[in-house]
């Protein structure tokens, strides 16, 4: 599964002020992993709500999208750290059966399992030992 | 806050430094975790380091916003030790469930931390609040009375 960043839409791009800063963005942390039934990624998402989330799958692509709200009230006085909204896209083959792909979101970490289309399942050889 | 008549040189100095951080932003990160050290949780790689913490002061309260996503909620720990505020917790693995040879990534860091910081004025120990929501951990720590901007009133003779 290859990380890759395609170039944006022309749609896209030729949305309003409001969306100008997505130029900024942080790329999430993520784990992947695979097993017999399906493809796996978990991704840090803090700041992240549930519904401020957004996983898209087109052309074989996955965009990881999320939109970090933080903050607490009154004047700062001492600051390390900022969260902007999160982006990230991975290249997909074609085993992935596209339809079923699910998504959670718990304690600010996302995980998306994407279940191996059937054709693609591997299928136990015997090895004959003769 | 500083005495205008006790007036020292080298806190002067300690001053703009800590200005300069705090607008070019590397206080409190470690150094090795450029570029990363302004977005970034890695317990794995320096425990005592993180979480990465912003305070603010409102006229009632501190609040201290804690960077800590993935944290087992069971295992958050935070205390009040004379004016010092420690945060304690794990980040757990994806464990037993995914073997090693599974992995295609692996990029989060897990481990246990603990960061103790020095709270910049009195506040009600017993009156701290701590909430654990979307990998942020937020403490709302109330000023105590002697902390509290008191207003005096001007006489005009």
């Amino acid at each position: 599964m290859a990380e890759t960043t395609i170039p944006t839409k022309v749609e896209e791009k030729q949305q309003t002020p409001a969306t100008r800063e997505e130029s900024r963005y942080l790329v999430p942390p993520v784990d992947i992993y695979e097993n017999k039934g399906s493809l796996n990624v978990v991704a840090d998402l803090p700041g992240v709500g549930k519904n401020n989330v957004t996983i898209r799958v087109n052309n074989n692509v996955l965009t990881i999208q999320g939109k970090a709200r933080h903050g607490v009230p009154g004047e700062e006085i001492h600051d390390e750290f900022q969260l902007l909204d999160f982006y990230r896209q991975f290249q997909l083959d074609e085993t992935v059966n596209q339809e079923k792909i699910e998504a959670e979101m718990k304690n600010g970490v996302l995980t998306v399992h994407l279940p191996k289309a059937e054709r693609t399942k591997p299928r136990e050889i015997k090895v004959q030992v003769r | 806050m500083r005495n205008t008549w006790n007036w020292d040189p080298l806190q002067e100095m300690e001053d703009i430094y800590r200005d300069f951080h705090r607008t070019f932003g590397r206080l409190g990160a470690p150094r090795w975790t450029w570029p990363f050290a302004r977005t970034s949780f890695l317990p794995g790689r320096a425990a005592r380091a993180y979480p990465l913490l912003n305070m603010h002061e409102d006229a009632d309260a501190l609040h201290i916003e804690a960077l800590a996503p993935g944290v087992d909620p069971d295992s958050l720990k935070v205390n009040i030790v004379g004016d010092q505020i420690s945060i304690a917790g794990e980040k757990r693995d994806l464990g037993d469930k995914v073997k090693p040879e599974e992995y295609h990534r692996n990029e989060r860091a897990v481990g246990s931390f603990v960061r103790t910081v020095a709270l910049p004025i009195a506040i009600q120990p017993d009156k701290v609040e701590a909430r654990y929501e979307n990998g942020l951990l937020t403490v709302k720590l109330p000023k105590a009375e002697e902390a509290r901007p008191k207003q005096i009133s001007v006489k005009v003779g």
